[in-house]
């Protein structure tokens, strides 16, 4: 329910954006819990990033590749913006427009990080950037505190298909 | 009967073993190569944004050190610049003042390169040392891996050891909506002569830009 007023608030925000244009929902922790345990044979990429991390920066065009090509092979990417919620439309909305990204970008607005840092995984050190590749059905997950490109999410996909 | 009952016991001890070595595998992986609580800090001497070097030994006679690897450039950074600047007004004068170390290859940010340093610590009148770590040692030594990134240290003799890792407190957004302190509460602890109660925590930070990384 929460998500679909998030959608509506947004959608009316933003109402003049064309097709293209993404939306960026504002979340809690919970919509990230429900990724975790979620039981459908999807595979999860989750990306921790934000609008001013360099490094971070320069690995989202791969993850775009990747959602592009895996779409059809069960693989979800979602870019989860560790941006500061008063950012939300002076950075973080007009950077995922300007690059006119498809892949899905949410805005984690949970500043008690030590909450939910060893969540993800209990080797994250809370550096950024980080990505965690999460399958529940499949009972797998890989975590990296680090840059990667294409060709090294392309090898690490391949054990979850 | 008897048999019964040793071989539970074994059983039981095997598990509790299993189970504290389970954890500490887990606690050694959040800081692969640094310090971990209860260690002893090796000195080291920085250059500071004064033109002068600083060393860990020149704090022999003090009760302890914040020391907070930060950046000029880092938002998380910039989030806390007021409170760390804060940490020094309340401590310095209870011998437990702030040393402020930049490790970041300012080759990723030129924000913070060495000359970039001497113009913030100069505009927003650092009261503490801003040290640069060029070679990047000493946050490796320390097992920092984002800014920002505090470890408490107690002095005991010019004997200085970690009694705190982490985070200032537990909202980076808004400091009028912070309920843990964990620094001060980790710093008041030590002055108290009493044992810190929470000794690591995490935070979302920028990572430290490595050399050749």
């Amino acid at each position: 329910m929460r998500k679909v007023i998030a959608l509506l608030g947004l959608g009316l925000l933003f109402n003049h954006c064309e097709a293209n244009c993404q939306q960026v929902n504002v979340i809690k922790w919970q919509e990230v819990q429900e990724v975790l345990t979620t039981s459908s044979d999807t595979t999860y990429v989750l990306n921790f990033w934000a609008t001013w991390c360099k490094p971070c920066i320069s690995e989202i065009p791969f993850f775009e590749e990747v959602q592009k090509n895996y779409k059809n092979k069960n693989v979800k990417v979602v870019l989860i913006s560790m941006d500061f919620v008063k950012d939300l439309n002076t950075r973080v909305i007009p950077f995922v427009n300007q690059r006119n990204l498809s892949t899905k970008v949410w805005l984690l607005n949970e500043p008690d990080a030590n909450e939910w840092i060893d969540k993800i995984d209990p080797t994250w050190s809370g550096a950024i950037p980080a990505t965690l590749i999460i399958n529940n059905s499949k009972k797998k997950k890989v975590f990296f505190e680090q840059k990667l490109d294409y060709d090294r999410l392309v090898k690490e996909l391949s054990d979850f298909l | 009967m008897k048999n019964k009952f040793w071989l539970a016991l074994v059983a039981i001890l095997a598990l509790g073993m299993a189970t504290t070595l389970f954890f500490r595998s887990q606690i050694a992986q959040a800081s692969p190569n640094g310090y971990s609580i209860g260690a002893t800090v090796a000195n080291f001497t920085l250059q500071n944004v004064g033109g002068n070097s600083v060393s860990l030994a020149d704090y022999k006679y003090k009760k302890g050190v914040i020391v907070v690897f930060t950046t000029n450039h880092c938002p998380f950074a910039k989030a806390y610049e007021e409170r760390i600047i804060g940490l020094d007004k309340k401590y310095a004068s209870l011998q437990f003042p702030v040393i402020a170390i930049n490790s970041n290859d300012a080759s990723d940010y030129e924000e913070d390169s060495f000359d970039n340093m001497k113009k913030r610590a100069s505009e927003k009148r650092y009261s503490f040392p801003y040290l640069q770590d060029l070679t990047q040692t000493v946050a490796k030594a320390f097992g920092a891996t984002r800014t920002p990134h505090v470890f408490v240290l107690k002095n005991e003799g010019s004997k200085f050891t970690v009694q705190y890792i982490g985070t200032i407190d537990d909202n980076y957004q808004d400091p009028t909506s912070v309920t843990k302190r964990y620094v001060e509460d980790a710093v008041n602890n030590i002055l108290a002569g009493k044992p810190v109660v929470v000794t690591q925590t995490k935070a979302v930070g920028c990572a430290i830009g490595w050399k050749d990384a």
